[in-house]
């Protein structure tokens, strides 16, 4: 075993087994049970980073394979492969990070049972950190399902407001969708004759053997039914905001940041390019829908008055972008998609672990009695108004990069110009809320309330332990905002690859030329496929400019 | 002198089949059961419920071990008829005889504790478990509608008694009045079907049906039944018959329209004997129907398919839906019962699609009823030890707050409970993924998609369940002290070693199977 493999395994083993030390009772003793913490959530965050960095995609495919053949069920073709590509290792580090994150906010919160909500906590790291780098199918539900189920149980036992109704309902919702793209999987299991039920051998499987469009069709509905519930797309998106606002703040950090691209990442990285057909088909309705998460669910998110439910809402409105760069149907637009989950999953969890802070300090969520927060915590405030930019998708952060290649890939096809009309509303929609909460929150003359609160316990600004946390989140936003490259080339290559059936542009091609250390030999090459694009990115970098 | 030849070759024949070595662990166990009541007789009464349990699971064990060595190890013979046709042994036959051993041995294990507190006579117990067991594992062999008619008779005789034993309670003798009646009614349809089957197949022209050798010439058989249902299957009379044995059969796993008495006779009967009928009566049915779907009446099944597929959707929706509505725990388990008993009709069908192409879905179907077993002794094993007023009423109030005070019996009831609903890591989800998956072959869409539904809908009580165990209860709003406390009945959960050591065994075996299948995962 190379010490990458250890990385890539050490990542899921270590927090499940210090989960399991704590649930064997090891955690009575409170230090034991945070420094298993820190342990748990230290090595996936170290392993995401370094294996990160070690990626090497230029060839495309996977690296760090792991491979067991005689863990899983024979009958089915499964086995225990696991393994990162282009598309899984950006979002396998930014579990890394948004665990790591999660993980200190709870190690901090000193609620009651710390051993066991650390136990559950450490139980879905390990399930998130799995989820991404299994390369087997099977697995890769499994894993979902691990992350899933304490997902449920700490939203019962440590959640908020409605928490046993919230808990019921959100079990039954996912287990819904669970169920769905398990069909849909053993579907594609049974359907196509690969050798070993993990994605490379299915994607030779089908290359040879092609399968009838109306097959393709079914089995794509179902995969995107079934994920489209687990990522709150549109029509079956009641259950997210609820369970947001209901859930503990590190869960909902994960829940929302991570867990939440699981369906994404099977839609992007499995069914579109192992269905393209099925994939087109389907395209127009998933746009509208889309459209609906986007415009829809964006204007239930400017009428909320509650802090963590409108960022609640406001995730599950920006998913809607994802979906619409996968709806598009193109290498583009599966690869800002891609962009966008890393970005939005590093957005959201900063949101939520930003509304826990305010909590702490007003004692409410509710935005119209608070106010003028700014002069008390200014650290808070620079936090959290970064926050909200990068949710709006301003220049300089991740989301930018990932909207606006959704944008830019919309704009390629004619067909797909009104949606690009609509979808480009949502930005409107998006600063609306993300400004009005900055303004109501942190500016203006503070509220009778607070000022009620404050004479209980004074407002005191952030403390190291909680800028940490917020700040590992907010550089990594920045990092990518500011250097996409390190990102988009291995996401390019991999889509690239994967969507060969659909060519098109492929994503790296417009990003600008400042943001590239030593990049310019690259850009030669990609001026020459694409001048347009070029362009029209240039054009977007002087406007950044002035 | 021409005839007495032939009458000796027949004798030769029937007394040259009879290889009494070949039931062994039937003859074992009932005289056992004998053996324990005869101790239970002749000994002072003080103490008399420990001792005779504490035997009764141990020859069970040794037997259970004997059982799998026999076959596993020695490999025994396989694959032949004995007592002239009466019996077929076999691969299929053998891991049933296991799984009957394995669940008698629970029953002795639970009903041993549930003797100790209820204070009841345990010689007659576990002397009719085992009997009922003999019978079920020599009705998994027969190959004859005569043997296996006695089979059931035998099992169902026992099964009556014992559904009455708590003898002070009256919702015991109640269930049990119930289940004599709905047993009784079930053996008619039964025998009615067969007597039908009988009636056109020993007529001498009964078109179609070989009269080839010795072993086919019983019209009870189920290789000459199987020829003439193949040469007739439009015969309205023998259409009937099948229908009404599979009715009969019905009765036994608890498919709608035939599930009445589940709720009923669940509710009322002693807890070890609630886990009995669920895991090894159900367990029983399913095996005679697939012997028989896959054998004499695989002529048939295109006439059946579509009968059970209807049964099998019916049975989902109503098991799952009226689960929903119950307070009562036994009753709901009862109902969810009848929902497993529709998923595995699914596989049953399955089996059909196949016509004898591969075993896969026997295999799945024998994995599933496994899984089942373990999760069910686990859930009722805990309920069994709750010490209420009634023990028959128990209530999801009464698991608040379990998984605080009663660790380990929280994790074991919790793992049984997702088990039961297919969560991962437990084994239950893998046998529901093999179930979907062999559906999905079969190409039973319709079945596959009221599974999928009955199964989100089972989460709702199921997670209802684990909600209650595990969450911290709801806010009481009595101000002060509240003198009608609810009392925790689990505060007297005495020590008790093997007990323990048995239900931590199915939770943790229920977990491991979900993680790794091993050797199973190669048996398909």
């Amino acid at each position: 075993m190379t010490f990458d493999q250890i990385l890539l395994l050490g990542s899921i083993v270590i927090p499940a087994l210090a989960s399991l030390f704590l649930f064997a009772g090891l955690g009575r003793s409170e230090f034991i049970a945070k420094n298993l913490a820190y342990l748990g959530f230290g090595f996936p965050f170290i392993a995401g980073i370094l294996l990160f960095i070690r990626f090497d995609g230029s060839a495309g495919g996977y690296c760090f394979e792991i491979f067991h053949p005689r863990m899983g069920l024979q009958e089915l073709k499964i086995t225990f492969h696991l393994g990162l590509n282009g598309v899984s290792s950006p979002l396998f580090a930014m579990a890394g990070v948004v665990g790591l994150a999660a993980g200190l906010t709870a190690i901090r919160s000193g609620t009651e049972r710390l051993s066991l909500y650390l136990a559950l906590l450490l139980f879905m790291q390990s399930g998130l950190m799995g989820l991404f780098a299994s390369v087997d199918l099977f697995f890769y539900y499994l894993f979902h399902e691990f992350a899933l189920i304490p997902t449920f149980i700490m939203i019962g036992l440590w959640g908020g407001r409605d928490r046993r109704s919230v808990a019921l309902e959100i079990t039954i919702y996912l287990t819904l969708g669970a169920l769905l793209s398990l069909g849909g999987l053993v579907a594609l299991n049974v359907m196509v004759d690969a050798e070993k039920f993990d994605f490379p051998s299915l994607s030779v499987a089908l290359a040879s053997a092609d399968m009838l469009e109306s097959t393709q069709f079914k089995i794509f509905g179902l995969l995107l039914l079934g994920f489209g519930v687990l990522v709150a797309l549109f029509p079956f998106h009641t259950w997210a905001a609820k369970g947001y606002e209901t859930a503990p703040t590190s869960v909902s950090m994960l829940h929302a940041g991570v867990l939440k691209k699981f369906g994404l990442y099977g839609l992007i990285q499995i069914a579109a390019p192992l269905l393209p057909d099925g994939a087109l088909a389907w395209s127009p309705y998933l746009l509208w829908l889309a459209l609906g998460n986007v415009l829809f669910v964006g204007f239930v998110t400017l009428a909320q008055t509650n802090l963590k439910s409108m960022v609640g809402y406001g995730s599950v409105m920006h998913m809607g972008y994802c979906f619409l760069g996968l709806g598009v149907c193109s290498s583009l637009g599966a690869g800002s998609a891609v962009m966008l989950m890393v970005a939005h999953g590093l957005s959201v969890a900063l949101m939520f672990l930003l509304s826990n802070y305010i909590y702490k300090r007003s004692g409410t969520f509710e935005m119209n009695e608070m106010g003028g927060l700014a002069t008390k915590a200014p650290i808070l405030a620079c936090f959290f108004v970064a926050a909200s930019l990068a949710t709006i998708g301003l220049p300089g952060f991740g989301n930018f990069w990932g909207e606006f290649g959704v944008f830019l890939s919309l704009g390629e096809n004619p067909d797909h110009r009104v949606f690009l009309i609509l979808a480009a509303l949502g930005i409107i929609i998006s600063a609306i809320f993300g400004l009005r909460a900055i303004a109501k929150i942190f500016f203006g003359k503070s509220s009778d309330e607070l000022n009620e609160h404050a004479k209980e316990k004074s407002i005191i600004d952030l403390c190291p332990g909680e800028i940490l946390p917020a700040g590992i989140i907010l550089s990594a936003l920045l990092l990518i905002g500011l250097w996409p490259r390190g990102i988009s080339d291995r996401i390019d290559i991999e889509i690239g690859n994967r969507y060969e059936k659909v060519n098109f542009v492929a994503l790296s091609q417009f990003t600008p030329a400042c943001c590239l250390p030593g990049g310019e030999v690259e850009n030669k090459e990609n001026n020459q496929s694409s001048p347009n694009l070029l362009k029209k990115a240039a054009q977007f970098d002087a406007n950044l400019d002035h | 002198m021409r005839i007495l030849i032939i009458e000796m070759e027949a004798y030769l024949n029937f007394s040259n089949t009879n290889l009494w070595s070949e039931i062994w662990p039937e003859i074992g166990l009932a005289l056992a059961a004998i053996i324990l009541l005869g101790i239970d007789l002749f000994r002072k009464s003080t103490n008399p419920s420990v001792s005779t349990g504490t035997l009764a699971i141990a020859i069970q064990a040794g037997l259970l071990v004997i059982h799998l060595f026999d076959y596993l190890v020695w490999h025994h013979t396989f694959d032949r008829e004995s007592f002239s046709g009466m019996l077929q042994q076999g691969i299929q036959g053998d891991v049933m005889r296991t799984f009957f051993l394995l669940s008698s041995l629970f029953v002795s294990v639970l009903g041993r504790q549930y003797l100790k507190t209820k204070n009841l006579r345990s010689g007659e117990f576990h002397h009719l478990t085992m009997l009922a067991t003999a019978g079920l594992m020599l009705l998994v062999q027969s190959n004859n509608f005569l043997m296996l008619f006695v089979a059931l008779e035998t099992v169902a005789v026992c099964f009556y008694t014992l559904v009455a034993y708590n003898r002070d309670s009256a919702k015991s003798l109640e269930a049990g009045i119930k289940y004599l009646i709905f047993g009784a009614l079930s053996s008619s349809l039964l025998l009615f079907g067969i007597v039908l089957l009988y009636g056109v197949g020993a007529n001498p022209e009964a078109w179609g049906a070989s009269f080839v050798g010795y072993d086919t010439q019983d019209p009870l058989g189920f290789h000459y039944l199987g020829n003439l249902l193949e040469a007739n299957p439009d015969h309205l009379l023998l259409r009937a018959g099948v229908v009404l044995i599979i009715s009969g059969i019905a009765f036994k796993i608890g498919a709608a329209p035939f599930h009445i008495w589940v709720p009923d006779v669940y509710h009322g009967s002693p807890m070890p004997i609630t886990a009995f009928l669920a895991v090894s009566s159900k367990a029983a049915g399913f095996f005679v129907l697939l012997n028989l779907v896959n054998g004499p009446f695989l002529g048939m099944a295109e006439f059946l398919l579509p009968l059970l597929g209807f049964v099998a959707t019916f049975t989902i929706f109503f098991g799952n839906l009226a689960a929903c509505a119950q307070q009562n725990i036994k009753r709901m388990l009862g109902l969810s019962g009848v929902a497993h008993a529709g998923y595995l009709l699914v596989a049953v069908m399955a089996s059909m699609q196949f016509a004898g192409d591969s075993d896969r879905a026997v295999w799945v179907l024998f994995f599933y009823l496994f899984v089942y077993l373990l999760a069910s002794f686990a859930v009722f094993g805990v309920m069994t030890v709750a010490r209420l007023n009634d023990e028959t009423e128990q209530e999801f109030s009464n698991y608040e707050n379990l998984a605080k005070n009663h660790p380990w019996l929280a994790f074991v009831l919790v793992s049984g409970i997702g088990s039961l609903a297919g969560i991962p890591p437990f084994a239950g989800f893998v046998a529901k993924l093999l179930l979907i998956s062999v559906a999905y072959e079969a190409k039973l869409y319709f079945s596959l998609a009221a599974m999928v539904i009955g199964v989100v809908i089972s989460i709702f009580y199921y997670f209802g369940w684990i909600r209650e165990i595990t969450f911290l209860p709801k806010p009481s709003f009595s101000d002060g002290d509240n003198d009608d406390e609810i009392q925790d009945p689990w505060v007297a959960v005495p020590q008790m070693g093997l007990f323990k050591f048995c239900m931590i065994t199915l939770a943790i075996t229920s977990i491991v199977f979900g993680i790794w299948q091993g050797p199973f995962g190669d048996a398909f």
